[in-house]
């Protein structure tokens, strides 16, 4: 099993905490990982992604041309990224972000209204919890009990009262895409 | 049993110097790397094992500060990134020159100048052909994984402390931003006073009943005797080629053609190859890990048994030289380089190897 | 009398310090440096720390200073010895860390490294020798050149609109929470001699005690730069650098 993942948006969506989520996940569940973000003085409303391998084996290179997974939250991200899912692959994307839908007709493309549900949730922070969520639906390599284990390494010891309405955010999404 | 961590080669390295029992660390903020600092900053690792950890006012200072720790045997370490670097140079150059141990991080970004704060690997003749001034040599290391960043501060100071010599970890931005498992050496206590004596009988700590001074300098205005400490110097150089050469080779045994690459770009180039192998080209992979001393003869032979060698970086042709020296001209050595922070991916290498050999 | 009546150890008034090499230094006759290194080697000795004190060297006319004074020493670059004793001092605590520093060393290429140990309040003793002028390079401007005074690179006399002002970096260290001991002193008379030896003693005093940066800055001067005998250097001093460098504690909690 080898999973080739990017998640591309704005700074401040969540992406490299999703990331990093999906990355302790996969250490939980025994698997190699590599978390590779376009570093740089991103903030709130730049650019940014990250690539996350999860794999069963030992993994070369972290940087990738293409994936088997693109999540982006964004309009440049969706064009930057959408070429670059392997034929077969799965592109999920937030509408609320996209103008121009994709076009790719050889890959599973995946709206998944996010910023709708992190609303109905009253939490917007749980909107990248919400893309996770169904993420997962669509490509089980971490378990959902590995996921609220990553959360619980991840997130400080004050912000463990989130984690039940983050794992209601997960859930959320996979609802989204079932 | 072993506990797998997933973190930062920036913060691997910063673990891995508590645990080494790092006497003091010594830094500057400077971006892809400021987490070495901030992370000992949070560790507070005074409070454990007593290591000191100190932001200074600038790389000049921290070097500095390096060279004095240094100076009374302590394992003393810096980090920063190619500017940052650039700062150190003289201090490195005094370190070499007065035989201490010290180990400098480099995560790589590129330049020249201010340059950019994405990965690099263009400070590759600083780093091994000299960078300050004098005749003076590096052991520099060549990380590719968040592992090798934690191991390898253990490694840089052995062999700083065998040889009285500094070691440098030549990283580049992405092995120091990307976030991998890494199992973290052990904890070892701090070395006591008596240890440091024995084992640095040179070392600058009040006399303590030695009887008789210690000085460290690098200066001698007779030139007939700072000709000898140079001699001394290329004789521990030549221990250290004789001795230290790391590297490691994959696919090599019925390689047709070569790609040498070092740090992160070597595990790039080893994705072409598997994407290469898969349509049955032979193509292998030598992946310096000592960057000085560097593996010549490794490659002298390899080149009787291969058509050709592609040397991929982060610059504009720098190890190339190395390699071309290494082939003595007995295969032709091409060079695919991506500069300024930009990274190539595995289909670009595989693409420059197939326009240079026809393949 | 003859000569072995006068020569018995009752008789003795003065000796080479224990901690001062029995050596030539290569200083020019009539430096301050001289005078300022026996006061070190007598007080190490006096306090106890040989086997405690490390020194820093510098670059300039002191660069040789570990071949004189018999303690531990490291040879800094020009300029970062506070850096370089700052590292000493926290790795070697209990220590007695001092530098021992020129006017262009100190207050020029220097001059980041010095106010920031000091503001750091780094347990160190700085002895900083003003003479205003770069002895070892050959006598050109240092920060602290008096205007108007002729060096090799002010061959018509230093210009404020030209050079800037001399700089009194005492005043600035004096003004930094770290610091705890700021004096300025001179050798040039018997009874200077005892108040820099008082001076230094107190510094060393604060280093192993850890009680903050100390600095005793030490207005000397350079005979050879100035171009003047001893004699005429240490009136000239008075004259003209005192009334910039006025001696006295600037300091002291």
């Amino acid at each position: 099993m080898k999973q080739e993942i990017i998640i591309a948006g704005f700074g401040g969506q969540g992406v490299l905490s999703m990331g990093k989520i999906l990355a302790y996940a996969g250490l939980m569940n025994n698997l190699e990982v590599t978390w590779m973000p376009a570093y740089g003085p991103e903030q709130r409303g730049g650019t940014a992604n990250v690539t996350v391998i999860l794999s069963d084996s030992a993994i070369s290179s972290p940087v990738l041309d293409s994936y088997d997974t693109a999540v982006v939250l964004n309009q440049q991200s969706l064009d930057k990224f959408e070429s670059k899912v392997k034929p077969g692959g799965v592109l999920m994307y937030d509408p609320s972000g996209i103008h121009h839908l994709p076009t790719r007709t050889d890959i599973t493309v995946v709206p998944v209204d996010a910023l709708t549900a992190s609303i109905e949730l009253k939490n917007s922070k749980t909107y990248n919890m919400v893309l996770l969520g169904a993420l997962l639906e669509l490509r089980p390599v971490v378990d959902t009990e590995a996921v609220v284990k990553a959360l619980r390494k991840t997130l400080p010891e004050r912000h463990h009262h989130l984690i039940p309405v983050n794992e209601q955010a997960i859930e959320k999404g996979r609802s989204l895409v079932k | 049993m072993e506990e797998v961590k997933l973190m930062k080669g920036n913060e691997a390295i910063a673990h891995a110097a508590i645990r080494y029992g790092v006497d003091g660390y010594f830094g500057y903020p400077i971006t892809p790397q400021s987490e070495v600092l901030e992370t000992l900053e949070e560790l507070m690792p005074w409070e454990t094992t007593g290591m000191v950890v100190l932001q200074a006012e600038s790389e000049l200072a921290a070097i500095n500060m390096v060279y004095g720790g240094a100076a009374s045997g302590k394992a003393v370490m810096t980090s920063s990134s190619s500017p940052g670097v650039s700062l150190k140079q003289e201090g490195i150059s005094y370190i070499a020159a007065s035989e201490l141990p010290a180990l400098i991080v480099n995560v790589m970004r590129g330049g020249p100048g201010l340059g950019t704060i994405q990965p690099s690997q263009a400070d590759y003749f600083q780093a091994c052909k000299g960078g300050g001034h004098g005749d003076y040599h590096l052991i520099v290391l060549a990380p590719a994984t968040v592992q090798e960043m934690a191991d390898f501060v253990g490694l840089g100071f052995d062999l700083a402390f065998k040889y009285r010599n500094p070691a440098m970890i030549l990283a580049d931005g992405i092995v120091g931003q990307m976030m991998e498992k890494v199992v973290l050496p052990p904890f070892r206590p701090r070395r006591t006073a008596e240890e440091i004596a024995k084992q640095c009988p040179w070392a600058v700590t009040g006399k303590g009943g030695r009887g008789h001074r210690n000085i460290v300098t690098s200066l001698e205005m007779e030139s007939p005797a700072m000709e000898q400490n140079n001699l001394r110097f290329q004789r521990t150089y030549a221990e250290i080629e004789a001795n230290e050469v790391r590297y490691q080779e994959y696919y090599t045994e019925d390689a047709e053609y070569l790609i040498v690459a070092f740090g992160s770009v070597a595990r790039i180039c080893l994705k072409a190859i598997e994407d290469a192998r898969a349509v049955g080209m032979k193509v292998g992979l030598l992946r310096p890990i000592t960057l000085w001393p560097f593996p010549s003869k490794a490659l002298d032979e390899l080149s009787k048994r291969i058509k050709g060698a592609l040397v991929v970086e982060l610059n504009a042709g720098q190890m190339i030289e190395d390699v071309k020296l290494s082939v003595n001209c007995r295969v032709p050595v091409y060079h695919f380089g991506r500069m300024g922070g930009m990274i190539p991916n595995p289909t670009e290498v595989l693409d420059a190897l197939r326009a240079d050999f026809n393949i | 009398m003859k000569p072995e009546e006068i020569i018995k150890p009752e008789n003795k008034i003065y000796s080479r310090p224990r901690l001062l090499d029995d050596r030539n230094t290569h200083y020019c006759p009539g430096c301050s440096h001289g005078v300022v290194h026996r006061i070190i080697a007598e007080l190490i000795d006096e306090m106890g720390l040989e086997d405690k004190a490390i020194g820093v060297a510098p670059v300039g006319c002191a660069v040789f200073a570990y071949n004189y004074i018999d303690v531990d020493w490291v040879e800094a670059a020009h300029g970062r010895a506070p850096a370089v004793a700052t590292a000493l001092s926290r790795l070697n605590p209990g220590h007695l860390v001092f530098s021992y520093q020129g006017d262009g060393d100190l207050s020029a290429i220097g001059t980041a490294e010095t106010i920031h140990a000091a503001n750091r309040g780094e347990n160190i003793a700085i002895i900083f020798i003003n003479n205003g002028i770069y002895g070892m390079t050959g006598g050109q401007m240092a920060p602290t050149t008096l205007l108007g005074m002729k060096t090799a690179t002010t061959p018509y006399g230093r210009r404020a609109d030209l050079n800037g002002y001399p700089l009194r970096i005492s005043e600035l260290l004096e003004r930094l929470d770290g610091t705890c001991y700021i004096t300025r002193q001179a050798v040039h008379t018997a009874a200077a001699v005892r108040k820099t030896k008082a001076a230094i003693r107190k510094a060393f005093e604060n280093s192993v005690a850890g009680r903050g940066t100390s600095v005793v800055e030490i207005v000397s001067t350079c005979n050879s730069g100035w171009k003047m005998t001893p004699a005429q250097s240490n009136e000239w001093m008075a004259e003209h650098m005192f009334e910039r460098y006025p001696l006295g504690d600037l300091k002291n909690i």
